[in-house]
């Protein structure tokens, strides 16, 4: 189980998260580029100091800035996959995976059936002897986690490790890696940029945003219940965040949010509120609706993309406010002459909608 | 407009001639004591020499005290390398000069400094007699003089190495278990390999040429402190053919040298090899 506080200012970025992940899990740091990913793991592994906050792994306090306590990374239990896996050209692939092993002091031959244990078990096991400067991506993916793995971490860091492959290489290893990773005993934080990685590897999620977790949970709880615009858009959802209008005399329940009012069908709580639309709940016109329509928005086409690439549907999303992702079927796209840079109103039903606080 | 024209052309050609006499007189300057040089060994005569006890002598001399000076500069400039080019500190700026000024100085005066610090009456010298040991006059004193003028050339060149290897490279030694001693000599070193060689080398050819502050620290006695350009420059004065051998055998020394910082240590290995197998 990690327990980790991070802070760290830099000139024009500050990182303040604070996160768990339990052992035997894989957790996923994820957020835009700059969100403070990286530095985040920088914290974890020791090789940066920690501003505030402290880095706990079981009964073992690596980092606690109240107590002056920090632990250099190489006396931390750690294995760490960089962005580039880092491989050290001028050693052989036995002698990289052997290296934690000899830097704490086991003779070589102590450490040659550890090395070819592992480098076994990641299906790597002919490529001992080569050079780790000739090895392809995939290859050096493998002797990279070989290389962290040997030494049996208690924290497994893990930096985009799929951003480094090409994409064919890329589907094929993700589902070895994530059945590698269920079988680990270490809590393991896997770095990401890529919302579909989030929910792959994810048991549990942190999202990111300029340095703040915006969200933490299990995946299941980011898809139903998303509470950041990022997060709405990693699911694939539309987002309303507000607060309820009360008083007056108004009968159906009603939330203000900062794009306007939203009518509703559930009595919201008294707190924040936020309400999510599905794409297909949302429908769109080419005049305004007449009649009692609530919720329309007025907005311009900025993409159709088929939705699946080849399927029935087309995802469109629309430049109102906010910035809406609907679904619609490609007979409604031929009826309505949809095109982009066109001006529409869109419209959902209070029934349509899912509320939660 | 033509004459203006033709003034245009004949401009650019006075240049072009102007350049190429100027950077014709400095090959002639750089190229011809080097060709004459050696156009003036006779190999029968060569040969002779340097079988002659007292080159020979001071051939070995050279070699003891140059290595020595070498392997001094190469131990105690890697941790000052290391620092350099890995750590920001006060007092940062006066080190590098510090460490780069015998690469300015006149040789002569960096052996006065020498002996106002370390001779009998020096800053230390008391300190230094009182272990016993004496540097002025002394084999021991030609290698403190060489080492003194060569460090700058090894730390040099062992920083820049250093300030070229990938921090991620550091950073996936660190954890690994990976100490920072134990990363700088599996990790550092290996990957600044060529630097290091490249600097070793240097500071190697400039110990074994140094003249002025050996000269002045520790004199000129055949055996104890007769390295090889004193014994040449002795020599001019009673023996010009002894001078131009041990000049010569200088200047081969110097050359490859030079060859090997060029091609890279590795591949000038590669070219003797060829080269020997070549001859067999």
């Amino acid at each position: 189980m990690l327990d980790a506080h991070l802070v760290k200012r830099r000139d024009a970025f500050a990182l303040d998260a604070a996160f768990q992940a339990p052992a035997g899990s894989t957790t996923v740091l994820v957020g835009e580029s700059g969100a403070g990913k990286s530095t985040a793991l920088r914290l974890l592994a020791g090789l940066d100091r920690l501003d505030q906050g402290h880095v706990v792994v079981g009964a073992e306090r690596w980092a606690d800035v109240s107590a002056g306590r920090h632990l250099p990374a190489w006396q931390r239990s750690i294995g760490l996959v960089a962005q580039d896996y880092a491989l050290f050209p001028h050693l052989s692939v036995f002698d990289n995976v052997a290296f934690g092993l000899r830097a704490s002091g086991q003779p070589r031959r102590h450490a040659r059936p550890m090395v070819q244990e592992t480098l076994d078990s990641l299906g790597i096991a002919a490529l001992i002897d080569r050079p780790a400067a000739r090895l392809s991506g995939g290859q050096q993916q493998r002797v990279a986690l070989a290389r962290a793995l040997v030494l049996r971490p208690k924290l497994l860091l893990l930096d985009e490790p799929l951003s480094s492959l090409d994409l064919q290489t890329r589907r094929a290893v993700r589902g070895e890696l994530r059945a590698l990773l269920r079988r680990l005993p270490c809590a393991t934080v896997y770095v990401t940029h890529s919302p579909v990685e989030a929910l792959v590897f994810g048991d549990g999620i942190v999202v990111l945003e300029r340095g703040r977790v915006a969200q933490a949970g299990s995946r299941e709880d980011l898809l139903r219940h998303p509470r950041s615009p990022f997060v709405a858009e990693l699911v694939g959802t539309n987002l309303f965040v507000g607060r309820p209008v009360t008083g007056g005399r108004i009968v159906t329940p009603t939330i203000r949010t900062a794009e306007g009012v939203l009518a509703l069908d559930a009595e919201p709580g008294p707190d924040m509120v936020y309400v999510t639309v599905s794409p297909r709940e949302i429908t769109l016109f080419r005049e305004a609706p007449g009649g009692s329509a609530q919720n329309v928005f007025l907005g311009t086409v900025r993409e159709m993309v088929p939705e699946p690439p080849a399927g029935e549907r087309v995802r469109v999303v629309l430049d109102a406010n906010p910035t809406l992702v609907v679904e619609v079927t490609r007979e409604a796209v031929a009826s309505l002459e949809l095109r982009e840079g066109m001006r529409l109103h869109a419209a959902f039903k209070a029934t349509g909608v899912r509320v939660y606080s | 407009m033509a004459s203006a024209e033709g003034r245009g052309e004949l401009g650019a050609w006075l240049a072009r001639v102007a350049g190429a006499l100027l950077a014709g007189g400095l090959m002639v300057l750089l190229g011809l004591p080097l060709v004459s040089l050696v156009l003036r060994i006779d190999p029968g005569v060569l040969a002779d020499r340097v079988r002659e006890p007292l080159i020979l002598q001071a051939l070995r001399l050279s070699l003891v005290t140059s290595l020595s000076a070498t392997a001094v500069v190469v131990a105690s400039g890697l941790p000052v390398a290391y620092l350099l080019a890995t750590r920001e500190f006060r007092g940062k700026r006066v080190l590098e000069t510090l460490i780069d000024l015998p690469m300015v100085l006149p040789p002569t005066v960096a052996g006065v400094a020498l002996l106002t610090a370390f001779g009998r009456n020096g800053l230390a010298g008391h300190a230094l007699s009182g272990a016993g040991i004496t540097l002025p006059f002394t084999t021991l004193g030609v290698v403190v003089a060489q080492a003194f003028v060569a460090a700058p050339f090894f730390v040099g060149a062992a920083r820049a190495g250093f300030q070229e290897v990938d921090r991620k490279y550091l950073d996936a030694a660190a954890t690994l278990r990976a100490s920072p001693f134990h990363a700088l000599a599996t990790v550092l070193v290996p990957l600044a390999a060529p630097a290091l060689l490249a600097g070793a080398a240097t500071s190697w050819a400039r110990a074994l040429g140094e003249f002025g502050a050996t000269i002045t620290f520790a004199g000129n006695m055949p055996g104890v402190t007769q390295t090889m350009p004193l014994a040449v420059y002795l020599a001019l004065q009673s023996d010009l053919d002894a001078a131009i051998a041990l000049s010569v055998l200088l200047l081969l020394f110097s050359l490859t040298v030079l060859l090997s910082i060029r091609l890279g240590p590795w591949r000038l290995a590669a070219v003797l090899a060829r080269a020997r197998r070549a001859s067999r």
